[in-house]
């Protein structure tokens, strides 16, 4: 589970030997290890280190890196006992809302289809007091919101267990467990039914074939089939029988009923065969579909494993130890499991280690990669006060830092959760679907029944055959898995890029979407300001008075001495506007003495022989009045004793990835507007330079929404970018709203997508898979409805043996899957931070 | 005709022998991990031997 590089100190006495938890009280369950005597917490780990060290293999526990991810031996009888309801067991994996309002992550065990998901929610939100309930197919994880003072966990863990699954706090380490352990009970039936398939296959050609067969050899290979057969429908094909009835029993219709009553009826008619002499057998057909269906739900199960692997990706980040400074600022070390961390705990973070929590920086300066939970690439530099974020990967150097927050408060929970609640919730089109479904398999045993009726007064002897084959090929689970297959890969997909998708309409929403409105100046720009434009006076060089500035501002933190400075690692990576001759000017020789900072107004220093001044005007040139105010621009003037030299025209930047990507947007089709709250001049700058034509300056949170609203009512689908805190009415106006995320609390953005890193070519992306989103799930519907359409009454007209039936289904679920997982393979649009040529505001020299 | 009487019944007897084998390579983790073998096969070993003939160091006590 985790692989932090560190060893893991014996733990202290009161906590258990082999699995570093603490001792219950009164527990006594000795080792003796080298000499001395340890504690156990419970029977199994004391059997189970006792083991280790009577083996001979005691240097484990001097060698071990991680403390095991041993479950305590009562753990499998917590269910039972009630136990799961204390608070305290509760504390990992249940989020408290409200007062009594719980939200519990689980996993749930033997889900198999779609079918099962629907079943689960449905028993589940029918509980008295479960507030609501949401399922995700891809990664079997429910999260369920219930009122405690009226149900409890246990009560519902035990709903779950009465209808024949199994429910249990989510954990990722369980949940790879559960995986292994599905897939190799799969394997085992899928390997019984090919061999079976084979070999049946084998009796049944010499009877198709062979000419001089006596009788008894006949029936001795009918006896030989049946018996190959018998496990192969008890064993390999036992999932579909528990699951027809399971749906029978909540009087529903799921896919498995014509699986199973398929499947039944061609076995139970070739039994009487074999019995009773006469006849037909279809023990290589049963075999061979049964086979089949296997392979299928093989694929498809490891497809979406595949599917669902974002988000499980996302939970893993987190390590499982790290190491505490429990004396800071003393600098003895301990390792501790992360989830006994407590907030205000300091841990050392070593590079290559990845952070455990949320918090800050106390010691240390180092770069840090968010490129799991922002899509953002570059490592972030981090130093003292600076927020980090947990299952961000430290780089460069260790860093002390002091947790703030824990467990499922952390940004990286908000973001899974976030993410498990859009995959789980279904739009209208895969409702649509589901209910088709669940009519679609009504209406095929109405049509099996006619046409076994028809072909009884047709032609009695293949009756039995062509019932087996509607019932077989028909495949009402392409239709329910053609929805949720492709959201899950998209939304996964996205989140990778940078854009987290919060509810289950937004992907739909922003295919669909025309207009695309900014909400602020500063979604388009760094906040940051950097030089415009550069005036001299008196004959002085560009070059020369740059220089002066950067050599004056050199040792100043203050916006502005940043923007004059253009040091080289800010000015490529944050300046859209990176002067070649400021740049330059940075790296020149020149150094400044005596600089005196008069803080609100300049800065004055000696450079050479001369006394510089650099700062507002009234402070470097109190005689003179500045050049035109330029848009949005503010002046900074330079002096060099009492002649002023230059002017600096400072302005907020463009990110640098705007202009290109607003232009891949417009390329989209997408009309673009930006509403801001700032004043005319900064406003039309940033959109005249972005080439945005429909902008609004000044405008309050009303004007905004009214603007939104007159969009809609000329039919206008409106997403809307905002920072997703304050704009929160505006944002809920449009259609889908946009949230950068950036910096900001994930949970708290009231949007359905937050940008979670700061490329602004991830709307671009966005637009562009939510659009290829729908064009899948287009197909996926169109293939799932087409097939059957064609599949029914083929198999109705006898043109479609068992067998070919059983490819058939297989066939159209897996290519469903399939083509959904195409859009994890979709690649971001090629925008880099490319830097805009600057504008030239108005360039008199 | 009549060798099939015998061959019938050796026949259920391989598969269910084979049966049997994949069961145990299932159950043994055989197909646990169907990727890594095909890659760690190519896999440099470099972690270096010491040499045969000259005694190995004391195990040092352990820290």
């Amino acid at each position: 589970m985790s692989n932090s590089p560190e060893l893991v100190d014996a733990p202290s006495f009161s906590d258990c030997f082999h699995c570093g938890l603490p001792v219950p009280d009164g527990a006594h369950y000795p080792i003796q290890f080298e000499q001395q005597t340890k504690q156990a917490c419970c029977r199994g780990c004391q059997a189970v280190a006792q083991t280790i060290i009577d083996s001979g293999q005691g240097a484990y526990y001097t060698h071990r890196t991680v403390l095991p991810a041993t479950p305590r031996e009562a753990e499998a009888e917590l269910a039972q006992l009630g136990l799961y309801d204390l608070p305290e067991i509760q504390e990992s994996f249940v989020r408290v809302e409200a007062e009594n309002i719980r939200e519990a992550a689980l996993i749930l065990e033997n889900i198999v289809c779609a079918a099962c998901i629907w079943l689960n929610e449905r028993h589940i939100a029918g509980l008295p007091g479960v507030l609501s309930v949401e399922i995700n197919y891809a990664t079997r994880r429910a999260r369920v919101r219930w009122d405690n003072s009226r149900i409890q966990l246990s009560a519902i863990l035990k709903a779950v267990s009465d209808i024949g699954y199994i429910a249990h706090p989510f954990d990722p380490g369980r949940s790879d467990d559960i995986y292994k352990r599905e897939r190799n009970t799969a394997i085992k039936r899928l390997a019984i039914a090919g061999l079976g398939m084979m070999q049946v296959m084998m009796y049944a050609l010499p009877s198709y074939t062979a000419t001089d067969m006596t009788d008894d050899i006949r029936l001795l290979m009918r006896w030989a089939s049946l018996i190959l057969t018998i496990p192969v429908v008890l064993y390999s094909a036992w999932p579909f029988f528990i699951g027809a009835w399971r749906d029978l029993k909540r009087r529903t219709l799921g896919m498995d009923v014509p699986v199973a009553l398929g499947v039944g009826t061609a076995f139970v008619a070739s039994v009487y065969a074999t019995f009773f002499g006469h006849g037909e057998v279809y023990y290589d057909s049963v075999t061979m579909f049964i086979f089949l269906l296997l392979t299928g739900r093989f694929l498809e199960m490891n497809a979406r494993r595949r599917a669902g692997a974002a988000v499980e990706e996302l939970v893993k980040l987190i390590p499982a130890a790290t190491t505490r400074l429990p004396n800071w600022p003393a600098r003895d070390e301990e390792q501790v499991p992360v989830a006994r961390l407590v907030v205000g705990d300091h841990v050392l973070v070593r590079p290559g280690e990845t952070l455990p929590a949320d918090g800050v920086v106390i010691d240390g300066d180092s770069a840090v990669s968010e490129a799991m939970l922002t899509g953002e690439s570059l490592p972030v530099s981090k130093t003292i006060h600076s927020k980090v974020v947990g299952g961000s990967l430290n780089q460069a150097s260790p860093l002390v830092v002091r947790v703030e927050k824990l467990g499922a408060d952390t940004r990286l929970a908000s973001i899974v959760r976030l993410l498990d609640r859009a995959q789980s919730e279904k739009p209208r089109i895969g409702q649509l679907a589901d209910r088709a479904a669940a009519w679609f398999v009504g209406l095929l045993l109405l049509i099996t029944v006619l046409v076994g009726v028809i072909w009884y007064v047709v032609d009695p002897s293949k009756v039995l055959w062509i019932v087996v084959s509607i019932l077989v090929v028909t495949c009402p689970c392409a239709l329910g898995l053609a929805t949720p297959a492709a959201l899950t890969t998209a939304t996964g997909r996205l989140t990778r890029l940078g854009l987290l998708t919060t509810r289950g309409h937004a992907l739909e929403t922003l295919a669909r979407a025309t207009d695309l409105v900014f909400d602020k100046t500063g979604t388009l720009t760094l906040g940051r300001l950097s030089v415009r434009r550069v005036i001299t006076l008196n004959g002085r060089s560009e070059e020369e008075v740059s220089a002066l500035a950067a050599a004056l501002e050199a040792g100043s933190e203050h916006p502005i001495a940043k923007a004059l400075r253009q040091d080289r690692a800010e000015g490529e990576r944050l300046a859209a506007y990176p002067s070649r001759v400021l740049r330059e000017a940075a790296a020149s020789t020149l150094t400044a003495s005596q600089i005196r900072n008069t803080p609100g107004r300049g800065v004055e220093g000696t450079i050479g022989e001369q006394v510089y001044r650099l700062g507002a005007p009234r402070f470097a040139a109190p005689d003179h009045t500045p050049p035109e105010v330029a848009d949005g621009a503010s002046w900074v003037a330079l002096a060099e004793g009492s002649e002023l030299i230059a002017w600096f025209a400072l302005a907020d930047t463009p990110r640098a990835d705007a202009p290109a990507a607003l232009a891949a947007l417009k390329a989209q089709g997408l009309r673009l507007h930006l509403l801001s709250g700032d004043a005319e001049g900064a406003v039309k700058t940033t959109a005249q330079q972005l080439g945005i034509t429909d902008w609004h300056a000044g405008a309050l949170p009303e004007d905004k929404l009214a603007y939104v609203k007159a969009l809609q009512q000329q039919g206008r689908i409106v997403a809307m970018v905002g920072d997703g805190i304050n704009d929160a009415p505006v944002l809920a106006g449009a259609q889908v709203s946009i949230a950068m995320g950036e910096g900001a609390d994930v949970a708290q953005a009231a949007a359905d997508m937050v940008m979670l890193g700061s490329r602004l070519a991830t709307l671009a992306d966005g637009v562009a898979l939510a659009r290829k989103t729908q064009h899948i799930i287009r197909q996926n519907l169109g293939w799932a409805l087409g097939y059957n359409l064609i599949a029914i009454p083929a198999a109705a007209f006898g043109h479609v043996t068992p067998w070919l039936a059983g490819i058939g289904m297989s066939v159209s679920s897996l290519l469903v899957v399939l083509n959904a997982l195409r859009l994890s393979d979709y690649k971001p649009s090629p925008i880099a931070a490319v830097p805009a040529p600057p504008t030239p505001l108005t360039a008199p020299r | 005709m009549d060798i099939l009487i015998l061959l019938i019944p050796l026949s259920l007897a391989i598969v269910g022998v084979i049966a049997w084998i994949m069961l145990w390579a299932t159950k043994s983790g055989q197909f646990d991990d169907l990727e890594g073998p095909a890659h760690s096969v190519i896999m440099d070993d470099d972690t270096p031997h010491p040499p045969r003939d000259t005694p190995q160091d004391k195990p040092t006590p352990l820290p």
